[in-house]
């Protein structure tokens, strides 16, 4: 039933969202069409942003851009709806890219970013779990404190130092890998490592927080109690609510991977939606911002369900009602 | 009997070393258990000496971070004692000068969201009801928005209005620096907001608010005199968490150009300038090698005291 | 879609494993996503030439591209009467066989070749170039490239509206194969325009049936060598040979891809690891290294014709005085910047016009004279600095033009006690306060589109777009107007010489820094045909591998 309620939530939500969008990057100056070399003249200037209804007032492009607008036709007189818009899945033409839709460079773009985004996060799951684990295991030896540094550290260094080095050491010194571009799977090992690197260390710390507090409850004592192994504790009944603050993280997280960290593609040439994202909104390319930005909207939102949802089927004491 | 030392847990230390905790408030206990985490205390030492040495720089160095020279990207020497850059500038002062702007920053940048945060995440969480409902389903929709389109926008558009207005002045100046500290506080306090309106929440039904409020204290009193004081631990602990990521936002700021405006110098700026070195021909690794080690170095510092601060704050302290 | 689907599966299955207490599924499900994703990539053969262009093109349309990357790759899917020639970029016969010019100067008749045909393999005519010029005038397509046809009578009128019929334009198709152009005036540089992108001939009757998305079809028709095979954004356009090509013959590379690539890092590792064959855009050449690069084998530098300089605003404070601008002007050591900061082999340019146009020498501007600077500055008012208000530098964000950017603001400092502030702005920020004559100084720059003086001295016109400095000057219009009417070379050179010498010694509305120079990158034992030259053009019909003569098969 709070699942249902959420769920119907999302598209007003997204309605919001992408007006909120919209309407921010109206107010940046500058537009589209503004060229380093000036249109011949002001009239053509006119004639371009007419051509993309840029002369018409705020929300009423708004309401074009969701296809919600009735034109009278000019041949035959009648009340029309004007074609395409959000409704019908129409993301609108994108106005860098003039002969693309933003549809078009979605279907392009978004594959590639997923990729990269599903294999950064199972790196990230495939390091910092166990990272954290180990660390949570041996908390106050040696293990636990060069495990916890390097956790700590990698939260540290930011991906635009980390990107280049891994390049010029994987890719120009040692060649065992391209340093740019995409199209085959080795391309996809040193963007993954550089995106994922950050987050695995954060996930290897809330492992560990996550751990150490399980441990200190009292159905542990019990199961001490009881006599069980120390393994068997740690693996059957530990893990299980330990994980959970890496599991409400994994949402965001996903999410955040999914759409592409923009540092990491720009830095590999990978033509990804974090690229698109960025580079629309300092283009002022409007649809494609807020076509991206609804769909980020959608994983975001999309995401956090299910991770609420698999937080309730892992913790038995959670209820929503 | 041979005194064999206060290490010695006999039963009347025992009972002495109990008595004398007693006496101490929270915070006086949180303290000490925080200089105990001997990381956290050498941390914090760091911390202030880096503050000291970035205020006195002016002074101290005998360069100023813009002064541009012939000296053009000379290797770490004795006269630069980490190196110069492409137009002649000394590394060591524009890292000082960078490390007061980052820092600066940071602070700032965390105080706004502290603000903002707080008194969101409190109001919501001690009205309750629909007004609670309705401020937090608006940190959803502002969560769901990528933060780089306000800082795009704050950067771009309210810029040049201000400029008008403030023209030349100093205040003028340093405009982008002002809308950095708003724009990078704008977009970090959502999570302060929701963990301040969950303590606020749980908070709200314990004994102690109740009786207050029957002896007639106003709300606002309540929240600001009572509740605030107890959700402190989890918000300085944030708050220490919260200046690494606002830091290492404004360095990808910078990346893309939107950071600091030049002459000026920030850790994010030396960062991107330096990150562009790095290629297979030829490296001058100084650019890179120490704004970055600083930077990271700073980070690592904050990382621990925040630790530190969780584990001192923390009832459970029985954790290494 | 294939790809998207299995991408969602793998989701579910990744959080089935973060659920699950057995890891080894998900060990299990890491090797199949691995397995999954390796196959999706699947590989795509390499092209036969891979090229570093530039940033990612706007768009093919030939009507609407205005960076020269895009140029780069329109020129190589459509092809007009003339094309450039790559050792010398004069214009060399390609759609027209040849051409017969009227005595006065004014009537240019193309006779073009039959066996001229679309990638389809249809015949080109002389209908298409009235549909693709008139296209190009037409205020609907709001090219902003039109002014280029404006020498043609009529073009003027009918862009800007004022004339609705097709049929007044100077074009005429005299038959299938003959198209008979009317110029206004004289235009020494018209055939060069021909080779330009913007007159290249698109299919008319293509885009007639398939409207605003003609360029989304597959194997739509093609004027050029080549044609198009497919197009990533943001990642590549690969490029195929054209069979129906007039010089089908003499094209040897089969694939081309052109790259897009924005960071000179990643396109100086992508060169050194042997993944790109040629890099010709002069931005991707990383500035911090371009003084060693310089020295290297594969290097080709060469003179182009684009000038890097900064405008004035003369409508502000006191800029408005031209002492004051001949002061900031002769403030600057431009010979320390292209030495010291920009390091890749520029020349100083105290004129506007760079050198190497035939028939034109530019007279030279006013050099580096801090005493006579801090004269002009006195006589303004201002003796050593006091009383001068802080003004703007505005500039748009990239690293080489922050690092100039410190170096005139300590110059102008040093020499003349004057604090001007950097203002860093992102691309739009910078168009659009540069439009709207929101600045004090502002850094600019120009990359000629023809081997004449015209392109140049043209943006300082009061009627151009592109001037945005707010000076206007009549007799500056008028020398420009007479030499454009002048047929003689000699006197036309001494009338440009004397408008660029009241831009550049007089009125001063703007400060030249330094001109560009060409940077090619490509290994000499393998590739030949590729040529630097002025307008920095490099068909890629011309390219061939050293050593064969015959085209792969």
């Amino acid at each position: 039933m709070y699942f249902l309620k959420r769920i119907a939530f999302i598209v007003p939500l997204l309605l919001l969202i992408s007006f909120l969008a919209f309407l921010l990057l109206k107010l940046a100056p500058g537009g589209p069409f503004d060229q380093e070399r000036a249109p011949a003249s002001e009239a053509i200037r006119k004639n371009i942003e007419a051509k993309y209804h840029l002369n018409e007032p705020t929300w009423k492009q708004y309401l074009r851009y969701l296809g919600l607008m009735w034109e009278r036709d000019v041949a035959s007189g009648e009340l029309q709806r004007v074609n395409g818009g959000l409704i019908v899945g129409d993301f609108g033409p994108s106005y860098k890219y003039r002969d693309h839709s933003v549809n078009d460079i979605i279907a392009q773009a978004l594959p590639v970013s997923l990729t990269l985004g599903l294999l950064a996060f199972v790196f990230v799951q495939c390091v910092g779990i166990p990272l954290g684990f180990y660390t949570a295991v041996r908390r106050g030896q040696l293990g636990d404190h060069v495990g916890s540094f390097f956790a700590v550290l990698v939260v540290c260094i930011p991906a635009l130092v980390v990107a280049p080095v891994l390049i010029t050491l994987f890719a120009i010194k040692w060649q065992w890998f391209p340093p740019a571009l995409w199209g085959t799977p080795w391309h996809v090992v040193l963007p993954v490592v550089a995106l994922g690197l950050f987050f695995a260390g954060k996930v290897a710390r809330l492992m560990r927080e996550g751990l150490l507090n399980t441990l200190q409850s009292e159905f542990i004592t019990t199961a001490r109690a009881k006599g069980l192994s120390e393994a068997k504790i740690l693996w059957k009944h530990a893990f299980r609510l330990a994980v959970l603050p890496v599991v409400s993280y994994s949402g965001p997280l996903l999410a955040d991977l999914l759409t592409g960290s923009f540092v990491v593609e720009a830095a590999f040439q990978i033509p990804g939606i974090g690229v698109f994202m960025v580079n629309s909104m300092l283009n002022r390319d409007y649809p494609m911002t807020v076509g991206l930005v609804i769909l980020y909207a959608v994983l975001l939102l999309v995401l956090n369900l299910v991770v609420d949802f698999s937080y309730s089927l892992l913790d038995p004491r959670v209820r929503y009602d | 009997m041979i005194d064999e030392g206060p290490h010695v847990m006999t039963p009347a230390n025992a009972a002495g070393m109990f008595i004398r905790a007693e006496h101490l408030s929270p915070g006086q206990r949180a303290w000490r258990r925080f200089t105990r985490n001997k990381l956290a205390v050498i941390s914090l030492c760091f911390i202030a000496v880096l503050v000291a040495i970035v205020l006195l720089a002016p002074w101290l160095s005998p360069y100023q971070p813009n002064d541009v020279s012939d000296a053009q990207f000379e290797k770490p020497n004795a006269q630069h004692w980490f190196g110069t850059d492409v137009n002649g500038r000394d590394l060591l002062a524009r890292t000082l000068a960078g490390a007061r702007v980052s820092l600066l920053v940071g602070a700032v940048g965390t105080g706004v969201s502290l603000i903002i945060g707080v008194l969101w995440g409190s109001i919501a969480g001690y009205t309750g009801g629909r007004t609670d409902e309705f401020m937090m389903r608006f940190v959803d929709i502002l969560y769901a928005l990528p933060s780089i389109i306000f800082v795009i926008v704050l950067i771009t558009s309210l810029e040049d209005i201000v400029k008008k207005f403030a023209g030349t002045t100093a205040f003028g100046v340093s405009v982008r620096l002002l809308f950095l500290f708003v724009g990078l506080g704008a977009v970090s306090w959502l999570t302060m907001a929701r963990i301040v309106r969950g303590q606020v929440l749980s908070l709200r039904e314990r004994p102690f608010v109740m009786a207050s409020r029957s002896l007639g204290a106003t709300h606002a009193r309540v929240i600001f005199q009572h509740i605030l004081p107890n959700t402190l631990g989890v918000i300085i602990v944030y708050l220490t968490l919260t200046v690494p990521s606002v830091i290492l936002y404004e360095s990808f700021l910078s990346y893309l150009g939107l950071g600091i405006q030049p002459p000026m110098a920030s850790w994010g700026s030396l960062l991107a300038e330096g990150a562009r070195q790095i290629n297979p021909v030829r490296i001058y690794w100084w650019l890179l090698v120490f704004p970055c080690v600083t930077l990271v170095v700073t980070l690592l510092a904050l990382n621990f005291i925040g630790d530190g601060l969780r584990d001192a704050f923390d009832p459970r302290s029985d954790r290494a | 879609m294939k790809c998207s689907v299995h991408a969602l599966f793998q989701l579910k299955r990744a959080f089935c494993f973060l659920s699950s207490r057995r890891t080894q599924a998900g060990r299990l499900s890491v090797l199949l996503l691995w397995l999954g994703f390796a196959g999706c990539t699947a590989q795509i053969p390499k092209a036969d030439l891979t090229v570093l262009n530039g940033p990612d093109p706007q768009s093919l349309d030939p009507h609407i591209v205005t960076g020269q990357a895009d140029m780069r790759v329109v020129l190589s899917l459509f092809e007009g009467l003339t094309r450039f020639n790559p050792v010398n970029s004069d214009p060399d016969p390609a759609i027209a066989e040849r051409w017969h010019i009227s005595p006065d100067a004014k009537v240019y008749t193309f006779y073009l070749r039959t066996n001229a045909c679309w990638s389809n393999g249809e015949p080109i005519t002389a209908e298409d170039f009235l549909f693709s010029w008139r296209r190009l005038l037409d205020p609907k397509t709001a090219a902003d490239y039109a002014n280029q046809l404006f020498y043609v009578r009529n073009g003027e009128k009918f862009y800007h509206g004022k004339i609705a019929d097709e049929k007044q334009l100077g074009l005429k198709a005299l038959d299938a194969h003959t198209l008979q152009v009317e110029l206004e005036n004289p235009t020494p540089f018209f055939l060069q325009l021909c080779s330009t992108h913007a007159l290249a001939v698109v299919p008319g009757r293509f885009i007639g049936q398939q409207g605003d998305k003609w360029l989304r079809q597959p194997n739509f028709p093609c004027s050029g060598a080549y044609q198009l095979e497919f197009q990533r954004l943001s990642d590549r356009i690969r490029v195929r040979k054209n069979p129906h090509y007039w010089d089908a013959a003499n094209v040897t590379l089969e694939t081309v891809d052109l790259v897009s690539c924005t960071s000179p890092t990643t396109a100086m590792n992508l060169y050194k690891t042997g993944r790109a064959d040629v890099i010709w855009d002069k931005f991707l050449v990383p500035v911090e290294l371009a003084d060693v690069l310089r020295h290297g084998p594969d290097f080709h530098g060469y003179d182009f014709l684009a000038t890097e300089f900064m405008r004035f605003n003369v409508t502000r404070g006191p800029l408005t005085n031209p002492l004051v601008r001949r002061a900031f002007v002769q403030a600057v050591d431009k010979r320390r910047i292209v030495e010291r900061i920009t390091r890749g082999g520029e020349r100083v340019a105290t004129h506007l016009t760079p050198t190497g146009i035939e028939h034109y020498r530019p007279p030279q501007g006013l050099g580096y004279d801090p005493n006579a600077a801090r004269q002009s500055l006195e006589q303004a008012g201002y003796p050593g600095g006091k009383g001068f208000p802080r003004l703007q530098y505005l500039y748009n964000t990239t690293p080489g033009n922050e690092r100039v950017a410190v170096e005139l603001q300590a110059m102008w400092r040093n020499e003349l006690g004057v604090e001007v502030e950097l203002q860093q702005a992102e691309w739009k920020v910078y168009l659009d306060l540069q439009s709207k004559g929101n600045y004090d100084l502002s850094r600019g720059s120009w990359v000629g589109d023809y081997k004449d003086p015209n392109t140049f001295l043209d943006l300082f016109t009061s009627h151009n777009g592109n001037n945005r400095t707010g000076w206007s000057n009549a007799r500056y219009d008028a020398l420009l107007s007479k030499a454009n009417q002048e047929r003689d070379p000699g006197v036309r050179e001494k009338l440009l010489q004397e408008a660029e010498t009241l831009l550049v010694r007089d009125e001063v509305p703007l400060l030249p820094i330094y001109i560009y120079r060409g940077q090619l990158f490509f290994d000499d034992n393998k590739w030949e045909g590729i040529h630097g030259n002025l307008i920095d053009e490099h068909p890629l019909s011309a390219i061939r591998r050293k050593g064969e003569p015959q085209a792969k098969r």
